[in-house]
């Protein structure tokens, strides 16, 4: 037996920050406020920490329980906490990163007049998202995952005076509320056939059984279920319309919440199920397209976005794509990688972009940038290490996890590689494409910089940008962009494929985690210790190895071509891009208006909706139905309320005879019954 | 037997202690402050001499507990007789802590009529109560009917402009309804004698009603027609709007708090204690109903101009949960239904509160006339948000425990909608009361809520937070007292005989 973890503690701490600035941050000063910012999400990550370092691979899983929370019958739900190499990894990601992105907040945040409030629902986020992660059963999983909305909507309306920032977050909740939809009606579906919703209870059960090979299965319905909770979760089609709209929130969300952890949480969701979805081929299949899907479709629209969090917000939505895919085809623990590399250079890419918002006072539009590496040298030299990473520049951290998808996809079948391939060229277009136009050229924002009234900057967001020109910013914004442009850099290494001559410790870690459980392929006892094994497949093959290096020189080479367009067009001969969009004027207004998919969903749905509910249903239904036909009805009565209408006088007399003459009708009724 | 020598006594204390009160109030003087004052120390005794009932509760025991039975009136044979189960304990703990915080939201939004107010919301808190404790079915009858008079007078006297068309629909609506369960009782009277609801549920389970079988839908459906008008199920719903939006902030919180709850209640208690068989047989069509209740009830919900009106639409689609879990005839189905009961009590009663602090300033319940409120008050924001998520189901918040254990129970995946339609229209009204700049210069001169609102609503928020995360304090008596409800009813009459 091992000492308790108190895993409890590292959700809690945040939850302890996020009250005292609650209820007393109002009144605090903004360094009050800070220290307990920083200080409880910054506990919250050593106690993370510490549990790594006590924590011995054979201990794993470990179980904490806290309390029942609801008994209904023979079936119950615990608060009880589950840490196994996957929930230890993401603990590390959250935390880590988490507590990164309060550091920038500091800076840039600063001068905003609800500094507590957000920092606030910082912590607040923390904690949702660390009881998500820390979870044991999928209900404890459900208040994370509806804890993290609600996090998400504060923080994507907080600047609430602003309609549409307003707009986006409950647009971000109601969409997100549709997935959960299809994640409730999977529980149910587990609670009724399982009669459990603790994760190792129900996995007990499913790895009986074998694998359905049809369509229709029980398996394959929760799996497609999940899949629905997952796409309105982590944005894929075709829910994923609410992330870019998010984009209004603060940028130290949009790191934190929009790229590097929550919208991770379906992927960590359907990872953490992967003993249903390997015995539900469909469903696995059905997350494979989508994710590849989502991964192509999204990485064109980034191409046509001028606003730069829009890029990074459609990429986002692409890279989850990525591991998605990666997830359908099997390779949870490829998916799972990516999720962490995503975290650190998507993560600093958002924090970088919003250096640069900073530095020239509020203005999110590139076009209205340029030439900006030497005034803000910091921000742009870790910008170019997340754009590095992001666009699979051999030695990075994104290029050793996207290699591993495209190579295990590959596997699966060529039209999933040659999808990922092809994102992976736009993805590498679109960000030098971003990279050139905001540090290359000449700057083509207004002279003087600074009063930049532009999109949310409404709140004083960035009123620092007014003392004068272009600036870099404070030194606590960028510490946290430096220390993840070195992971960004280094972060790969944990993962380097045999082919490359590493041994691939990350899939190894993972390994007790994903070891398949298909009757097939266990051959050991089921008590046995699957660390020594490599779970997904055994030692490759020579000529394999050599395949997987031409795969991945293939990857890089799309990589460079896609830099090599982004120099053309943005660096070399800037007129291009819009030579180009006028000759497919079609094309480019559809892809840039987002493929009109917003409109159609208005169309669709939102105005059907109002529209039939007020005149079908309220007026029609309600008024003209029920109500006419109770009135006519009633007309005979009339005079009857003609009587109830001297009630309304207020004495008491009147009322308590009121009391007495209907006791006294109702005894007179019975005794005349009990007469006869 | 309870070696707690208050039992026999303590339910008649909770019933009639605000009766007690209001009586007392007519011999007050009118002075305004005073009487308030009274009031309030009155409703806040009451609360606390009920938390007896829960601490003495013996939850592992099934049947009725705190049982008094005394002959009242020998011709008719009338008992007073009183008890209390897992299902309705917490009904009175819910009114004995919506009345105090009634009590409070009214401090300063009612100026005329003072004493007569105080005195009206005092007995109607001890009809409410009477509802739920009586164990005489025509105890049961006279509370039921009590309840009536004191609340159309709270909304006729004491409401909005419409105020008199309101009372009187509410009025006709749920007194002919009543008339149906009137005859049933009668009936069931002239079968066996007696008002004596156990002995009456023994005898029919045990088959020696003569002429049961012929008359049982017909008694069944007496019962339920009453019930479904006061839920209400749809498409009985149409009075309640209406009377929401006329009555007075207190009137509301009691309407939707509690008194929507006597029909659920009575579901539960009648039509599944004496008829099983027939709410088994009359379920598919029941659930129908409640199920086009809950998304008929939040579309319309969704698109009304008016705030109280939004809110009422609410209650119909969330009471339509409550009937789908009963008709269900699974133990979570009938656990979520009476959690579903309590969260709703004390979410809609809280947003109610919030509504009537906003009409307090500026007289209009009308959405378009806000926007912005969140900056000029941003306690009141935070303090609506926080019911509002509670009522929309956010986990580790009350709404959500209830509705789960309905769907897991019922497991009616359309049920669903209702959940997606009710953030749809909370965050949507949210946005147009709360967020955007101020459109309508008068409301940035809105005063932030002020200390007696302030103790009204956020020991409902409070509740709230404790009943989403420790639902387990209120399912421990729930429970077996569910169990027992759906036992098949010979064991009630086995379970008898060991009791006794």
């Amino acid at each position: 037996m091992m000492a308790n973890l108190n895993l409890w503690l590292i959700p809690v701490l945040p939850l302890a920050g996020a009250a005292i600035n609650g209820f007393l941050g109002k009144k605090s000063s903004r360094r009050a406020v800070s220290v307990v910012g920083l200080v409880f999400s910054g506990a919250s990550f050593a106690w993370a920490l510490s549990v790594v370092l006590r924590v011995s691979a054979e201990s794993l899983p470990y179980q904490e329980f806290f309390a029942h929370w609801i008994r209904s019958g023979a079936f119950t739900v615990d608060f009880a906490f589950y840490l196994d190499q996957l929930s230890l990894v993401m603990l590390l990601v959250v935390t880590g990163v988490g507590f990164l992105i309060h550091i920038y907040s500091v800076g840039y945040m600063w001068d905003d007049p609800g500094y507590y409030r957000f920092f606030t629902y910082l912590n607040l986020f923390m904690f949702f998202m660390l009881t998500l992660v820390l979870a044991n059963n999928y209900l404890m999983m459900f208040i994370g995952w509806e804890g993290v909305g609600l996090a998400s909507y504060l923080l994507i309306g907080f600047w609430f005076t602003k309609d549409s920032a307003a707009s986006a977050g409950k647009k971000a909740f109601i969409v997100n509320r549709i997935g959960d939809f299809g994640f409730l009606i999977a529980l149910f579906l587990i609670i009724q056939n399982y009669h459990s919703l603790d994760f190792t209870k129900v996995f007990a059960q499913v790895q009986l059984l074998s694998p359905e090979t049809s369509g229709a299965g029980l398996l394959t319905t929760i799996g497609i279920l999940l899949m629905v909770g997952a796409c309105g979760k982590s944005a894929q089609i075709p829910l994923y319309v609410w992330l870019p709209d998010a984009m209004e929130g603060p940028t130290p969300v949009s790191a934190l919440i929009h790229a590097a952890t929550m919208v991770t949480a379906g992927v960590y969701m359907v990872s953490r199920s992967h003993v249903i979805f390997e015995r539900a081929p469909t469903a696995l299949m059905i997350v494979a397209v989508i994710g590849a899907l989502t991964a192509f479709f999204a990485a064109t629209i980034g191409v046509t976005q001028t606003d730069i969090k829009k890029v990074l917000a459609y990429s986002t939505v692409s890279q989850l794509g990525y591991m998605f895919m990666a997830c359908g085809v099997g390779a949870f623990s490829a998916g799972i990688f990516h999720l962490m590399t995503h975290a650190f250079f998507k993560g600093l890419l958002f924090l970088a972009a919003g250096s640069v918002i900073h530095a020239v006072g509020g203005e999110q539009d590139m076009r209205k940038m340029g030439g900006l590496r030497k005034q803000i040298p910091w921000t742009f030299w870790t910008m170019t290490a997340g754009t590095l990473a992001i666009s699979g520049i051999p030695g990075l951290a994104g290029f050793f996890s996207k290699d591993a998808i495209l190579w295990r996809s590959y596997q699966a079948s060529w039209v999933y590689w040659l999808v990922g391939l092809i994102t992976a060229f736009i993805t590498s277009f679109y960000m030098f494409r971003l990279w050139f136009l905001t540090f290359f050229g000449e700057y083509r924002g207004e002279a003087a910089a600074g009063h930049g009234h532009a999109d949310h900057s409404a709140q004083a967001d960035h009123s620092r940008g007014s003392h004068g020109g272009i600036h870099e910013s404070p030194r606590v914004m960028l510490i946290p962009l430096a220390i993840l442009a070195i992971l960004s850099v280094v972060g790969g290494y944990v993962g380097v494929p045999g082919s490359l001559g590493g041994n691939n410790r990350f899939d190894q870690y993972l390994g007790p985690v994903f070891h398949s459980t298909l009757p097939a392929a266990s051959e050991h006892a089921p008590g046995e210790k699957g660390a020594s094994e490599r779970q997904t497949q055994g030692p490759e093959p020579k000529s394999e190895a050599s395949t997987e290096l031409l795969f991945t020189a293939i990857s890089v080479a799309a990589a460079l071509l896609g830099f090599g367009l982004a120099w053309l067009f943005y660096y070399r001969n800037p007129n291009l891009p819009e030579r180009m969009a006028a000759s497919l004027a079609g094309l480019y207004q559809t892809v840039s208006h987002k493929y009109y998919v917003d409109e159609l969903y208005a169309a669709l749905f939102v105005k059907p909706l109002i529209t039939g509910s007020t005149s079908i249903l309220w007026q029609g239904v309600d008024r003209k139905v029920i109500d006419d036909t109770v009135n006519n009805a009633a007309e005979g009565a009339r005079h009857v309320s003609d009587e109830v209408r001297q009630m309304q006088s207020g004495n008491l007399r009147s009322y308590a005879g009121w009391i007495a003459a209907g006791s006294a009708a109702v005894i007179a009724f019975m005794i005349w019954m009990g007469v006869r | 037997m309870s070696t707690d020598s208050w039992s026999p006594y303590i339910l008649t204390f909770v019933t009639f202690a605000p009766l007690v009160g209001a009586l007392l109030l007519m011999l007050f003087p009118r002075r305004d402050r005073d009487i308030r004052i009274f009031s309030l120390v009155f409703s806040l005794l009451t609360f606390l001499l009920s938390l007896h009932l829960p601490v003495h509760f013996r939850r592992a025991v099934t049947g009725f507990q705190y049982e008094i039975d005394r002959s009242w009136i020998s011709t008719p044979n009338i008992h007073y007789h009183m008890g209390m189960d897992g299902i309705s304990l917490w009904l009175v703990l819910l009114t004995t802590f919506l009345t105090p915080l009634c009590v409070l939201i009214s401090w300063k939004s009612v100026h005329d009529r003072v004493k007569e107010f105080f005195i009206i919301l005092l007995i109607l808190e001890t009809a409410l109560i009477g509802v739920f404790t009586s164990l005489d079915l025509f105890l049961f009858y006279f509370f039921w009917e009590a309840t009536l008079i004191p609340m159309a007078l709270l909304i006729g006297i004491f409401g909005h402009e419409r105020k008199v068309y309101a009372a009187a629909k509410f009025f006709m609506y749920t007194m002919i309804a009543s008339v149906f369960m009137l005859a049933a009782i009668l009936w069931l009277y002239a079968k066996t004698g007696t008002f004596n609801f156990v002995t009456i549920r023994d005898q029919i389970a045990s088959h020696q009603l003569a002429g049961f079988p012929g008359a049982a839908q017909w008694l069944f459906l007496g019962f339920f027609l009453a019930f479904a008008v006061k839920v209400p199920l749809f498409p009985f719903h149409t009075w309640l709007p209406d009377a929401h939006v006329e009555a007075p902030t207190a009137g509301s919180v009691l309407l939707a708090g509690v008194l929507l709850k006597m029909g659920t209640y009575g579901m539960l208690r009648f039509n599944l204690g004496l008829f099983p068989e027939q709410a088994h047989n009359n379920a598919s069509w029941i659930m129908t109903l409640a199920l086009i209740g809950i998304i008929y009830g939040a579309l319309v919900a969704m698109v009304q101009p008016n705030l109280k009106k939004l809110i009422a639409y609410s209650s119909v689609s969330h009471l339509g949960f409550v009937v789908l879990g009963i008709f269900s005839f699974t133990q979570a189905g009938l656990n979520g239904a009476m959690f579903v009961m309590l969260a709703h009590g004390i979410s809609t009663g809280g947003l109610f509160m919030l509504a009537g602090i906003l009409h307090e300033r500026r007289h209009t319940y009308e959405i378009s006339e806000f926007g912005g409120v969140a900056s000029p008050m941003p306690v009141y924001a935070t303090s609506f948000l926080f019911i509002v998520l509670a009522s929309l189901g956010l986990p580790l918040l009350n709404g959500f425990i209830g509705e789960f254990l309905v769907l897991s129970g019922a497991f009616e995946a359309r049920a669903i909608y209702g959940i997606l339609g009710g953030a749809g229209y909370l965050l949507w009204m949210y946005q147009r009361v709360f967020f955007g700049k101020v459109t309508n210069p008068i409301n940035n001169s809105m005063r932030d809520m002020i200390g007696f609102e302030k103790a009204a609503v956020w020991p409902c928020a409070l509740a709230a937070l404790v009943m989403g995360v420790a639902p387990i304090l209120w399912l421990g008596a729930i429970d077996p007292a569910v169990q027992d409800a759906l036992a098949p009813p010979v064991t009630h009459a086995v379970s008898k005989v060991v009791g006794q």
